[in-house]
C-alpha cells in the first residue's frame, strides 16, 4: 500500500499549503513533500528496474469496474520520478518566483494538487481512475494557467486550454470505455495482456481515434497545438512545469503506454506519426519568429511533443528507446529552459528578446543554467541530447518506407529546435548589452532562482557522459515495460562515423546559420501573428456557439412565465405521444371491478376545483380552488395506501398556499394580459396533456409483470434497510443519491430566490 | 403585513415548541411508519413561518437563531457527509452504515444509522428551503 502515499502526501500539502501561510522564503519548506516522494520513488526504482511493479488496489464501485489500483512499473516509475523530482525543483524556484508578491501560497498549494494528480496518471492502473486523475490535471492547470485572474487575456487563455483538453477528455473518455469494455477488464496491466483481443474488436478504430483525441488535445498536437503557446499567460513556474515536465506530456505518456496494444493497426501509425511530424514543423517554423522567451520555449516545446509522439507512431523498439531518451532529456532541459526564462524576466523586468543582451556578468549563475541547458537542447555532445539526437536520426535512416521525408522533417525539426535553443539560453546573455533598452536595474536572482534550472541543466550533462548508465539504469528498464522485450543495447554517445553522426553536424550548420538570421524573422513577428491560425476557427466555433444559445435561450426562456409553463408542459406531452404511437399503442378503455364512494366523490371534488381554478377571474379565488384539488388529491392517496404521500401533499399545499398568499394581493389585477388565441391554445395544452397522462395512468394499469420492483423494494427494505416505511428507505437509502440531488435543487432554487428578491429590492430604492 | 389579531400575533410563539416537536417526531419516526425528513422539514418551515405571519421576520429570525440560507447549507452538508460516510465504511458503492440498536429511556428503541443521518440533512434543507423563501417573500413588502 506505500505506493498510495506519495499520492495522499504531495495532495495534503496542497491543502495544508492553502491555509498555512509561510512568510516569504519560508515557503521554500513546501518542497519538502514532494521531495520525500521523489525519494519514495528513487528508493522503488531498483526493484521496479529489475522487471518487478508495485501495485494495491482499494475497492470503490468495484461492481462498476471502478477501483482505484495503482500500480509503479518501470515507465511509469520514470514518469513519477520526473513529475516528482522536477516538481521539488519547481515548488523550491515558485518560493522565490513569488517572493514579495501575493498569492504565493496560492500558487504552490495549486501546483501541489496538480503534481498529486499528473502522479495518480503515471500510477493508475484502471482506466477509470486514469480518466479521474486525466481530468483533475485539466481542472488544476485551468486554475494554474489563470492564476492572474485579475486579468482578462489569463481568464481567457486559461478557458481555452481547459475547452480544448477538456473536450479532448470526453473523447478519452469514450476510448477507454470503449476499450474496457472490449478488453473485459478494467485493469489497465490486465488490459495490456489482452491485446490481441482488443486487436481484434471491430471497435478498434473508435478506439485508437478517440484515444488519439484525447491524447493530441492533452499534448498539443496539430490542430489542437495552438493552447499551449497562449498557456504562456501562466506564471513562469507554472510553464516550466505543466508545459515541459509533466502534463503535455500526460498525452505522450498514454500514447506510450497503449503503445503496445494498438502497435501494428493502421489507424494507429498513420494518425500518430503525421500528427507528430507536422507538429513538429509547425512548432520549430513558427518558433522562429517570436520576440517573447516564453513564447520561444512554447513553441519548441510544440516541436519536441511532435517528435516524441511521432517516434511513438513509428512503433519500432528502436524508436521508442529515441522516445525515451528524447523525453528525460527534454524533461530536463525544457524546465531548466523556463525557469531560467523566468529568471531573466525576474533580473531585467522583460523577457523580450529585443531588449535583452549581454547578461553574462550581471546574471552569472543564470548564464550557466542557461548555457547548459540550451547546449543539452541544441545537441551538443556529450549532453543528454545529443545522445537523443543521434537515436532520433538513427531511427529516421532505418524506417523502411518514407524514410527521407521522416529523416528530412526531423533534421528541419532539429535544426530548428537548435537555433531556438541558443536564442534562450545564449542570446540573452552573449549577444550586445543593451543595458540601456532595460527598464529595471539588472541584477542576479536569489539562489532559489538560480539553483534548481542549474540542477536540472548539469543532469543533462552528467546523464549524458555517463551514456551505459542512464541507459541501463533509466532508459532500458522502461523500454522493456512498452515493448515486452529485454533489449540489451547500452547507449552510447559515439556511434561511430554514421550517417546519423554527418546528420548532426549538418544540424549544428544549419542550426547556427538559422540562428544568425535571427532578427530577419523577428522582424515578421507581426506579421505572421496577424495571419490566418487554427485559433481563429476556435474563436469562430466559440462565438457562434454562444450566439446559439443565446438565440435559443431567447426563443425558449423568454421570460414569460407562461410560455416557460406551455413549453414544459407540451414538451412532455409529445414525449409521451411518441411513447404512445411508436412504442405502446393506446391503452384500452375497459372497466374491472367496482365503483367505490370515496375515490368517486374526491374525483369529483378535484374536478370541479380544477374547472374553478381555470376560469376563476380573481386570483385569490383560483389559488383556493387549487387548495381544493389538492385536498381532493389527498383523499385519493389516502383511500390508496399512500398515507405518505397523502401527508407531504397536504403539507406542501398547506406551505404553497401560504407563501401565494403572501404574494397575490400584491399583483396587479387579473386583467386580460393574454389574448383570446393564448388562453385558448392553453386550454388546448391542458386538455391535451391531461388526455395524456389519463391515458399513461390507465396503461400503467394494463400492464402485467411478473414482478414488480416495489415488491423487491418491499421485501428488502427492513431486511437491508432495517426501516419499515418503504418510501423512506427509498428515499434515504436505496436512492439516496437521487434525493441528494433533489436538495441540491432546492439549494440552487434558494440561490435563485435570494437573487429574485434582491433585484426587486434594488430596483425598488432606485425609484425611491 | 401584520396582523391585528393579537390571537394570531401570539399563538404561533405559544405554539412553535409544539409543532418543533411535532416537526422533530415526523421526522424520527419516518423510518418505519409515514413520516421522514422532507415532511418533518414541511412542518419546522411552516412553524416559523406561522411565527413570521404573527409577529413578524424579525421576531421568526430570531426564534430561529440560524439563518434560512444557512440552515439549508447545513442540510447539504450533513446529507453529504452522511453519503461520504456510507461511501468510506461500506464496501463498494453508497452503503448504509447502522449503529447497533440501543435503548433510551422514554422513546424506547433507537437505531442510527447513515440513512438516517441523511434524512436529518433532508429535513434542514427543506426547513431552510421554506423558511427563506417564506421569510424572504414577507420581506420584500417595500
Amino acid at each position: 500500500m506505500t505506493i498510495f502515499w506519495p499520492i495522499l502526501l504531495i495532495a495534503f500539502a496542497s491543502l495544508l499549503a492553502a491555509f498555512v501561510r509561510l512568510p516569504g522564503q519560508w515557503k521554500v519548506l513546501w518542497a519538502l513533500f514532494p521531495g520525500a516522494a521523489f525519494a519514495w520513488v528513487v528508493l522503488s526504482w531498483p526493484e521496479v528496474a529489475a522487471g518487478g511493479q508495485l501495485m494495491a488496489s482499494i475497492s470503490w464501485f468495484e461492481h462498476l469496474g471502478a477501483t482505484v489500483d495503482l500500480r509503479l512499473d518501470a515507465y511509469g516509475g520514470l514518469m513519477a520520478g520526473l513529475v516528482t523530482g522536477v516538481g521539488t525543483l519547481i515548488i523550491i524556484y515558485s518560493a522565490g518566483y513569488m517572493e514579495g508578491q501575493a498569492g504565493g501560497s496560492r500558487l504552490i498549494s495549486l501546483l501541489l494538487i496538480f503534481m498529486a494528480a499528473m502522479l495518480g496518471i503515471v500510477l493508475a492502473d484502471n482506466l477509470i481512475l486514469l480518466f479521474i486523475f486525466w481530468e483533475l490535471t485539466s481542472i488544476t492547470s485551468y486554475l494554474l494557467v489563470g492564476f492572474n485572474h485579475e486579468k482578462l487575456e489569463a481568464r481567457k487563455k486559461a478557458l481555452q486550454a481547459l475547452l480544448v483538453t477538456g473536450t479532448g477528455g470526453l473523447a478519452l473518455l469514450a476510448g477507454l470505455v470503449l476499450l474496457g469494455m472490449e478488453a473485459g477488464s478494467w485493469q489497465i496491466s490486465e488490459i495490456l495482456q489482452r491485446g490481441d483481443i482488443v486487436t481484434a474488436s471491430p471497435y478498434l478504430p473508435g478506439i485508437i481515434i478517440l484515444i488519439l483525441l484525447g491524447a493530441f488535445t492533452k499534448s498539443a498536437q496539430f490542430p489542437f497545438h495552438f493552447w499551449l503557446p497562449n498557456a504562456m499567460a501562466a506564471p513562469t513556474p507554472v510553464s516550466a512545469f505543466l508545459h515541459s515536465a509533466t502534463m503535455v506530456k500526460a498525452g505522450v505518456f498514454i500514447l506510450g503506454r497503449f503503445s503496445p496494444i494498438f502497435n501494428g493497426s493502421e489507424w494507429w501509425h498513420g494518425p500518430v506519426v503525421v500528427a507528430g511530424l507536422v507538429t513538429l514543423l509547425v512548432g520549430a517554423i513558427l518558433g522562429l519568429f517570436q520576440t517573447d522567451l516564453k513564447k520561444i520555449l512554447a513553441y519548441t516545446t510544440l516541436a519536441v511533443l511532435g517528435m516524441l509522439t511521432m517516434l511513438i507512431g513509428f512503433g519500432s523498439d528502436l524508436a521508442l528507446k529515441s522516445m525515451l531518451v528524447f523525453l528525460i532529456g527534454h524533461a530536463l532541459y525544457k524546465a531548466a529552459l523556463f525557469m531560467v526564462a523566468g529568471g531573466i524576466d525576474h533580473g531585467t523586468g522583460t523577457r523580450d528578446v529585443w531588449k535583452l543582451g549581454g547578461l553574462r556578468a550581471v546574471m552569472p549563475f543564470t548564464m550557466v543554467a542557461g548555457a547548459l541547458a540550451a547546449f543539452s537542447k541544441a545537441g551538443f555532445p556529450p549532453f543528454l541530447g545529443f545522445i537523443g539526437k543521434e537515436y532520433v536520426y538513427k531511427t529516421g535512416t532505418s524506417l523502411d518506407h518514407f524514410a527521407p521525408i521522416f529523416t528530412g522533417g526531423m533534421l528541419l525539426g532539429n535544426m530548428l529546435i537548435f537555433a531556438l535553443a541558443l536564442k534562450v539560453g545564449w542570446y540573452p546573455f552573449w549577444s550586445k548589452s543593451k543595458e540601456v533598452m532595460l527598464e529595471g536595474h539588472p541584477h542576479e536572482v536569489g539562489w532559489m532562482m538560480w539553483f534548481p534550472p542549474l540542477v536540472l541543466a548539469v543532469l543533462g550533462l552528467v546523464l549524458g557522459f555517463l551514456p551505459a548508465w542512464t541507459g541501463d539504469t533509466l532508459v532500458l528498464p522502461a523500454l522493456a515495460e512498452i515493448t515486452g522485450t529485454s533489449s540489451h543495447e547500452h547507449l552510447a554517445l559515439w556511434h561511430g562515423v554514421t550517417l546519423p553522426l554527418f546528420l548532426s553536424l549538418v544540424t549544428f550548420a544549419g542550426g547556427v546559420m538559422i540562428y544568425r538570421g535571427r532578427e530577419f524573422f523577428w522582424k515578421k513577428h507581426d506579421r505572421v501573428e496577424a495571419a490566418p491560425k487554427v485559433e481563429h476557427a476556435y474563436d469562430r466555433l466559440l462565438a457562434g456557439l454562444i450566439t446559439f444559445s443565446k438565440r435559443q435561450t431567447q426563443a425558449i426562456q423568454g421570460g414569460s412565465l407562461s410560455r416557460y409553463l406551455f413549453i414544459v408542459v407540451g414538451a412532455t406531452a409529445s414525449l409521451l405521444l411518441w411513447k404512445f404511437v411508436r412504442f405502446d399503442g393506446w391503452p384500452e378503455l375497459t372497466w374491472e371491478g367496482r365503483l367505490a364512494p370515496v375515490p368517486v366523490i374526491a374525483s369529483i371534488w378535484v374536478m370541479v376545483g380544477a374547472i374553478v381554478a381555470s376560469v376563476a377571474k380573481r386570483r385569490l379565488i383560483a389559488l383556493l380552488a387549487m387548495g381544493v384539488v389538492g385536498l381532493g388529491i389527498t383523499v385519493l392517496f389516502i383511500n390508496f395506501g399512500a398515507p405518505d404521500l397523502a401527508i407531504t401533499q397536504l403539507l406542501v399545499d398547506a406551505l404553497t398556499v401560504v407563501l401565494l398568499l403572501l404574494v397575490v394581493y400584491r399583483l396587479p389585477p387579473m386583467k386580460a394580459e393574454a389574448n383570446r388565441w393564448i388562453i385558448r391554445a392553453d386550454a388546448a395544452m391542458a386538455v391535451f396533456f391531461g388526455g395524456l397522462i389519463a391515458a399513461l395512468t390507465l396503461s400503467a394499469m394494463q400492464v402485467h409483470v411478473v414482478e414488480r420492483v416495489g415488491d423487491t423494494l418491499a421485501q428488502m427494505s427492513y431486511v437491508e434497510a432495517y426501516g419499515r416505511n418503504v418510501v423512506n428507505v427509498i428515499l434515504v437509502d436505496f436512492r439516496a443519491l437521487d434525493t441528494y440531488g433533489e436538495i441540491i435543487v432546492l439549494a440552487i432554487a434558494a440561490i435563485g430566490v435570494t437573487a429574485l428578491l434582491s433585484a426587486r429590492k434594488e430596483r425598488s430604492s432606485d425609484e425611491d | 403585513m401584520r396582523t391585528n389579531s393579537l390571537m394570531f400575533a401570539q399563538m404561533p410563539r405559544v405554539m412553535l415548541p409544539v409543532i418543533l416537536a411535532l416537526a422533530a417526531v415526523t421526522f424520527y419516526r419516518g423510518h418505519h411508519v409515514p413520516g421522514g425528513g422532507f415532511i418533518g422539514g414541511l412542518v419546522g418551515a411552516l412553524a416559523f413561518i406561522l411565527v413570521a405571519l404573527g409577529q413578524g421576520t424579525e421576531a421568526a429570525r430570531r426564534a430561529m437563531w440560524l439563518e434560512p440560507i444557512t440552515l439549508l447549507w447545513m442540510g447539504v452538508g450533513v446529507a453529504l457527509f452522511a453519503l461520504v460516510l456510507g461511501f468510506v465504511g461500506g464496501s463498494g458503492g453508497f452503503q448504509g452504515l447502522w449503529l447497533d440498536e440501543f435503548t433510551v429511556p422514554l422513546i424506547g428503541k433507537v437505531h442510527l444509522g447513515t440513512p438516517m443521518l441523511f434524512d436529518l440533512g433532508v429535513f434542514l434543507t427543506v426547513m431552510g428551503f421554506g423558511t427563506k423563501v417564506g421569510f424572504g417573500l414577507q420581506e420584500d413588502n417595500l
